[in-house]
């Protein structure tokens, strides 16, 4: 099977996004702060106080008051019937995070899981997953923590791996990893829960999302529709109002989970895997939506060692599309709020608020609307820019979207095993059918009626493929604009 | 006429209901679903006291621990402090202390203080004595006042009584650096906000907190 496209749909000489394949490891991990710091260097001799107040080691000695409810639950059938556990403790086996019950009451599992995994390093090995009938066990060792997975979904190991991944991503978010080191490195015991307060919702959410959205699987981002005319506005209304802020890095215009616009500082890319953690952020942080705020953010694949500033605010009343202006400066949250400012009004003068509201309510086209009957949905992956795009959902589909996120993970599977790698996958079974391509430049995954034949399934894809070409513009973010 | 422009923080425990204070007498609305405020949010407000207008810009800081080395960021300039507790929770009660002891280690400059207690709809539950508390303002030299964001009670006197002390604090000393202006048009002085950073930001150089210490109390070191 062939394609007759000369440049796959949604590449781009530049992107936004970084495009490594490997979400693992912090292995390539840039310090890019740094960098940027020491090009402003204007020699600001910092006398680094310590401050005593911040960093109080001492746990908290709250009795916590043994709860008979709690007791129940995770002794319960509920509890043990989940369909995945998610579990992170310090190397010392102390309970920092359970998906599901109060760490607490499940102190003899963490035991357990820290025995489990110091018996295999003993022998100079690394525990990664046990398999027990159709329960797995997934075990991912970031010094200084343990994440354990224990799923009866299919996902594969590497798929629940890469969600424990975003789980201690999302821990090194909110303290930097230079801290969590730090704090292990002081005191093996510590109890990190503390300072953990008010994140377990963050990782709650943060499963729940990796778990349905099918931009966790990819490794990709989803851009909101826009005509590129707009888009193009939208940048440079950003680009304009911050273009004497110094030291702004990245620029983002989201809405609904969609990508608006990205705007960088040349030389810095963001990684698809810290986009994620934003958009998790800002859709678990309703608050964000009653006033400006500004945060400090640590994007671990961007620079693990140091946090960000983040002034973030939605746009308008009247347009709910979340801006958020990072910097490495700490004190500079007024000049980003007029920045703010002079952006919205622009944008609203050149009616491009409107824009973002129609797209926003008119959803994506359904594949029946796009003039493919046969088709009930697909992803599309561009590889070199990180960017998908996906169609609205149809029936059967709306009701059993569940349905549909396993097939994708199960042909994403296949496609990217470590054993046996598929490059074409075409199946059918009494529901659907479903093809699976892997080329060079893209990943299609494609769900047909059950009754399709190969050649009319090939024949479709060749008319998709023209039909996202000819619509590139408008479904991805081609150009890669900087401040 | 004169316009007063002060500084406000809001510091507390997580969960005691700073937000929905703020939220209660800024927007008059409350919302039983709020999530927990990230870093810390901005919100503006005015007050007319006599014939004296007092713009209050408020910053509401986070309580989770994560956030905690932030908030010298915001009080280090501040005019006012509204500390506030949940009735219903003593460990709140017990952690304003620690935060009344930093601001009194850190700021110089003159502040109003306030006491608040909140969640007063829970009075059944109460884990804090009106009276402890009230003894306890008195010894900080802040203001108690009780109120819950949820019914709407007292929420309006815990803004009028900062502003009226931001007004006393104007006249009493001569080292606050509360902003003042000869003019009624309050549009004006925000359409000035240049002035207003450099205030902000001049300030906070003088503490000498970068970014790393700030962030996570030393050098950002390269790691691995
Ligand atoms: N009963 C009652 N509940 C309240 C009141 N004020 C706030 N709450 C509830 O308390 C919870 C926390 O309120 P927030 O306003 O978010 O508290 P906060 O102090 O801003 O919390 P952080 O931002 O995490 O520090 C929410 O569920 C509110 O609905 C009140 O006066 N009475
Ligand atoms: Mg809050």
């Amino acid at each position: 099977m062939s394609s007759n496209l000369e440049v796959e749909p949604g590449a781009a000489s530049e992107s936004v996004l970084v495009t490594t394949d490997s979400f693992d490891n912090f292995d390539h991990m840039s310090s890019s702060l740094e960098e940027i710091k020491n090009l402003n260097a204007l020699a600001e001799n910092d006398s680094n106080v310590e401050n005593s107040n911040v960093e109080n080691f001492d746990e908290i000695s709250e009795n916590l008051s043994i709860n008979n409810e709690e007791d129940d639950f995770v002794q319960s059938k509920e509890w043990a019937c989940k369909n995945k556990h998610v579990f992170v403790l310090s190397m010392a086996g102390k309970p920092i995070y359970s998906r599901y019950g109060n760490e607490d009451k499940l102190a003899w599992l963490f035991g357990v899981m820290q025995t489990l995994v110091s018996f295999v390093q003993s022998n100079e090995d690394t525990i990664r997953s046990i398999h027990a009938g159709d329960t797995k066990f997934v075990f991912l060792i970031k010094k200084p923590l343990i994440l354990v997975a224990v799923s009866r979904t299919q996902e594969s190991v590497n798929q629940l791996c890469s969600q424990l991944n975003y789980v201690f991503n999302q821990i090194a978010s909110v303290l930097t990893l230079t801290r969590l080191n730090k704090i292990y490195e002081q005191r093996q015991n510590y109890d990190l829960r503390r300072l953990l307060a008010g994140v377990e919702r963050l990782i709650d959410h943060l499963l729940d999302f990796s778990e349905k959205e099918p931009s966790f699987t990819l490794g990709a981002v989803q851009c909101l529709s826009l005509a590129s005319s707009v888009r193009d506005n939208i940048s440079s209304a950003i680009v304009g109002a911050c273009s004497k802020i110094k030291n702004l890095v990245f620029a983002i215009l989201l809405a609904n989970n969609k990508l608006i616009t990205l705007v960088r500082m040349k030389k810095y890319c963001l990684h698809p895997a810290d986009l994620h953690l934003i958009f998790n952020l800002v859709q678990a942080s309703e608050s964000l939506k009653t006033a400006e705020s500004w945060t400090p953010l640590c994007l671990p694949r961007f620079d693990a060692s140091g946090f960000l500033y983040g002034h973030v605010s939605y746009l308008a009343e009247d347009c709910q599309a979340c801006l958020l202006l990072l910097t490495v400066e700490r004190d500079v949250f007024f000049a980003l709020s007029e920045a703010k400012q002079r952006i919205v009004e622009k944008l609203r003068r050149s009616n491009c608020l409107e824009a973002i509201n129609e797209s926003l309510s008119a959803k994506e086209e359904t594949c029946i609307v796009a003039g493919f009957p046969e088709l009930r949905h697909y992803l599309y992956k561009c590889k070199s820019t990180a960017q998908f795009y996906q169609p609205s959902l149809t029936p059967p589909y709306t009701k059993y979207n569940e349905r549909l996120t396993k097939l994708y993970k199960r042909a994403h599977n296949l496609l990217h095993c470590s054993t046996r790698p598929l490059k074409l996958l075409f199946e059918k079974n009494s529901d659907e059918a479903i093809l699976a391509w892997d080329t060079r430049g893209f990943e299609l995954y494609v769900v047909f009626e059950p009754l399709i034949d190969t050649n009319s399934a090939i024949n479709s894809v060749g008319r998709l493929l023209n039909w996202i070409k000819k619509r590139e513009e408008k479904l991805f973010h081609l150009n890669a604009p900087t401040f | 006429m004169k316009t007063i422009v002060g500084k406000v923080v809001v510091l507390g425990h997580q969960g005691v209901g700073k937000t929905s204070t703020v939220i209660r007498y800024v927007e008059n609305s409350f919302s039983q679903h709020i999530t927990p405020t990230v870093g810390a949010s901005f919100f503006s407000c005015k007050l007319l006291i006599d014939d004296i207008t007092v713009k209050l810009q408020i910053w509401d800081t986070a309580g989770q621990e994560r956030f905690k080395a932030m908030a010298p960021m915001f009080y280090r300039n501040a005019n006012a402090a509204l500390i506030v507790f949940d009735i219903t929770l003593r460990q709140s009660f017990e952690s304003m202390q620690g935060w009344v002891f930093e601001l009194k280690q850190n700021v110089d400059n003159p502040m109003v203080l306030c006491v608040v207690g909140n969640k007063s709809d829970l009075a059944k539950n109460r884990q804090v004595n009106r009276d402890e508390a009230i003894q306890y303002a008195k010894s900080i030299g802040a203001t108690y006042h009780e109120c819950s964001a949820m019914h709407d009670q007292g929420v309006g006197l815990v803004f009028d009584d900062v502003a009226r002390g931001l007004i006393r604090l104007l006249g009493n000393s001569s080292d606050h650096n509360l902003k003042v202006y000869d003019s009624e048009n309050i549009d004006n002085i925000m359409a000035n906000s240049s002035e207003l950073e450099a205030t902000d930001t001049g300030k906070e150089e003088t503490v000498n907190l970068s970014i790393n210490s700030i962030a996570h109390g030393n050098t950002v070191k390269k790691c691995c």
